[in-house]
Parts: C-alpha cells; sequence; structure tokens
C-alpha cells in the first residue's frame, strides 16, 4: 500500500498557473524546517513566473520579446533558458521550438519557452527540499512529477492518467528518484503544436517519459507528442531516458527499457 | 496548517460547483470561478476512529457551501456538504446529482493505491476535479 508508517504531508499552491503540489515523509513535517523549506520552493517558483511568464507584461521575457529590454540587462536566468530553447530545438530534432508557438494573446507566433521553464524551474527549486537530511519527497507541477525517496522509505508511486478518462490511472510507475512528465491532450485539448506545420498536433494521446531530469523528461514528452509515434526511434536512442506513447487510436508503445508493466 | 484546510475546503466547494455549473449549462467550466471564505476557519472533531473537518462556510455566487471530511489514517473516509446551495427548484436537481458524484470521486481515488499522477498538464481550474487533488487532501494539515 502506499500509506506506510512514515508520516506524510502535503502541501499545494498555485503558481504559474499551475497547482503545484509537495508531499515530504519524514518524522519531522510539522517543525519549522520542513515548512519553511516547503515555503523557499514556492517563493523560488514566483519569482521565475514572474521573470519568465508570457502571460505577464511586467515579466522580462515579456520585455524582451517587444524590443524593450536586452538579455544583458535583465535577469540572468532569461539568458539562461533563451539558451536552454536553443538546446532544446538541437536535442529534439526541432520538434520542441520555443520559437514557433502561438502567442498566449491573440497575434502572430511569438517566443514561448513555458514547456521548459516549468520544468526547468520545478527541478532547481527542488534543491530546496533535496538539502532535507533522511526526507522523501514528491513535487508535482501540473501532472509533471520529480520525486526522491532515501533509504528505509518506500519508491513513490506515479499513476499515469489513463489519457481517455483523467479519473482513471492507466500504469502505475515506483520511483525512487527522478522524474516522470506527461504530454497529451487530456484536460486543455489539441494544445500541442506541431513545430513545423504550427498546427496542433493529433497523432498521438499521451506521451509519458520517465528519467534523471524533470527538465528534459518534460521537453522530450512535449517533443514526443508532436511528432508522433514516429518519434520512438528518437525517443529508443535517449541515453537513460524510457518513455510510453499513446496513439491517437489508444495503441500503447514503448522503448524497450520502459519498465514493465 | 489552517490555511491549506481552508484552501481545500474552498477547492472542494468549487468543484460542487464547478458541477454544478457544468450540469446547468453544458460548457467549460468558467475560469477562476472565485469564491471568498468568510468564516473563522475549520473545526476538527473525532467520531469513530476517524477525524472530521469541517469547513468554514463559504460564501460563492451561487450560494454557500460548507464541506466536511472525514480522514482515517491518513485517507478520506468520508465527504459530506452540509450546506449548499438549495434556493430553487434547479439547485436542488443539481445537487442531488453532483454531491454524491463528489462524493463518490474523492474516495475513488483513495483507492487507486498511488502517491501523485503524472498525467497532462493539470491547469489550476482543472486541478479542483483531479485525482491529485484528492491525494493532496488525504496529506493536507
Amino acid at each position: 500500500m502506499s500509506t506506510t508508517a512514515v508520516p506524510q504531508r502535503a502541501w499545494v499552491e498555485q503558481v504559474m498557473g499551475l497547482p503545484v503540489s509537495i508531499h515530504l515523509r519524514g518524522d519531522r513535517l510539522t517543525g519549522a524546517e520542513a515548512g519553511d523549506r516547503v515555503a523557499a520552493v514556492y517563493a523560488e517558483l514566483r519569482q521565475v513566473d514572474a521573470v519568465l511568464s508570457p502571460y505577464r507584461d511586467d515579466s522580462d521575457l515579456s520585455a524582451w520579446e517587444r524590443g524593450a529590454l536586452r538579455p544583458a540587462d535583465a535577469d540572468p536566468m532569461l539568458a539562461l533558458v533563451l539558451a536552454l530553447g536553443d538546446e532544446a530545438r538541437r536535442r529534439t530534432e526541432g520538434w520542441f521550438d520555443p520559437r514557433a508557438l502561438p502567442g498566449p494573446r491573440p497575434g502572430g507566433p511569438r517566443y514561448d519557452p513555458s514547456g521548459l521553464v516549468k520544468g526547468w524551474a520545478v527541478e532547481r527549486a527542488a534543491r530546496h527540499l533535496a538539502g532535507l537530511d533522511g526526507y522523501g519527497w514528491c513535487l508535482n507541477a501540473g501532472g509533471d512529477v520529480l520525486v526522491h525517496a532515501p533509504d528505509g522509505q518506500p519508491a513513490w508511486r506515479v499513476g499515469l492518467e489513463h489519457p481517455r478518462d483523467p479519473a482513471r490511472i492507466m500504469r502505475v510507475l515506483a520511483c525512487r528518484s527522478g522524474a516522470v512528465a506527461t504530454s497529451g491532450s487530456a484536460h486543455r485539448g489539441a494544445h500541442i503544436i506541431d513545430p513545423h506545420t504550427r498546427r496542433p498536433a493529433t497523432a498521438t494521446r499521451a506521451v509519458t517519459v520517465t528519467g534523471p531530469t524533470l527538465l528534459w523528461a518534460d521537453v522530450h514528452a512535449t517533443a514526443a507528442a508532436a511528432r508522433g509515434p514516429a518519434a520512438l526511434p528518437w525517443l529508443e536512442g535517449l541515453d537513460g531516458y524510457e518513455a510510453l506513447l499513446v496513439t491517437r487510436s489508444g495503441l500503447v508503445r514503448s522503448t524497450t527499457g520502459w519498465p514493465a508493466p | 496548517m489552517r490555511r491549506i484546510t481552508l484552501w481545500l475546503f474552498s477547492t472542494v466547494a468549487a468543484l460542487v460547483l464547478l458541477f454544478s455549473y457544468r450540469t446547468s449549462t453544458g460548457s467549460p467550466a468558467p475560469a477562476g470561478a472565485a469564491q471568498t471564505t468568510t468564516a473563522t476557519g475549520p473545526a476538527a472533531t473525532a467520531a469513530g476512529g476517524g477525524k472530521t473537518y469541517t469547513g468554514s462556510v463559504a460564501a460563492t455566487r451561487w450560494g454557500d457551501v460548507q464541506v466536511a471530511i472525514t480522514v482515517t489514517d491518513g485517507r478520506i473516509t468520508d465527504v459530506a456538504v452540509p450546506v449548499y446551495p438549495s434556493g430553487n427548484g434547479k439547485d436542488q436537481e443539481i445537487n442531488a446529482y453532483a454531491l454524491p458524484v463528489l462524493r463518490q470521486e474523492t474516495l475513488a481515488a483513495q483507492n487507486a493505491d498511488i502517491d501523485t499522477v503524472s498525467g497532462a498538464t493539470v491547469t489550476s481550474d482543472g486541478y479542483r476535479e483531479s485525482l491529485q487533488a484528492a491525494l493532496d487532501a488525504a496529506h493536507l494539515g
């Protein structure tokens, strides 16, 4: 069972337009230390949102896009994320491209790095939890998950949402350390854009990628969702990452290293 | 802890109302179906092995809502909605459907033997109806 003898406590806040929940397992969950670390995670995510949100006119990202701010004069996170955007495009053979996305408001395509900012920011903020010696933690940002289970604690059981019915679970993964990211259309419809046609990608219902980092698990999942089942050979070649893909017709396919079942 | 528990009650209250909204109009849930929590805070009482948390009454655009959950061994074992909009016949008709659905969904998520859910990006609005919300609720406060 997932309930264990280890006490567990959860926090939830809405940040970056997402529900971000943190679960801690340990013996001193009501003490100031745990609460302070959790608060630091949320504070950092809010700070990232203030600098990098494409939905806020006063963010450094928006100012840079308007031509009103040079990366050198902006918060250093902006230059870092612009560089990550280029790297993501290279790593995904062009299937993840922040330059080719429709803007959050009506208008032409604009630069929207949100698809990588979330994973990057959550992973960066998780270092506050990593400093809690002996604690297990599970960070879930809108369906993308990063976990750590120390020796002596059970693995985190991560349910993969059924792409046709978000109230059901399709598979369960037991994870001790690392990321599980899913891209798909279950909640927001066909919102993943094929960067080549700039039209919604519809060949997959959902792609889940597991691996050591949330940033790249999430980028790989989004790229594969845009590319469709043809992405499987590419996914197969990714070092340290495994993927499970549900096609439009409901077929489930995975890389050979995907943990059974 | 109190703030988080309050948030949970607001969430569950909003869920009830989103069900109501969808049932009555058939359109997607409105963004930011905001509620104002006015009362002092949840009260906890122990009964029959479980602990029951009774939320404050939340004033919403549809009327007042109050939610109570019973937690036993870290799991939600019951959800009750002692106060809900019943001002007219339509309200009563919707609630007769939505309240049992809420209760069932919250309890079903408890039985999935999972700690968290990975899925297509859940927005803040969608979260209110998600399994993850129920899993979080079981460990809040």
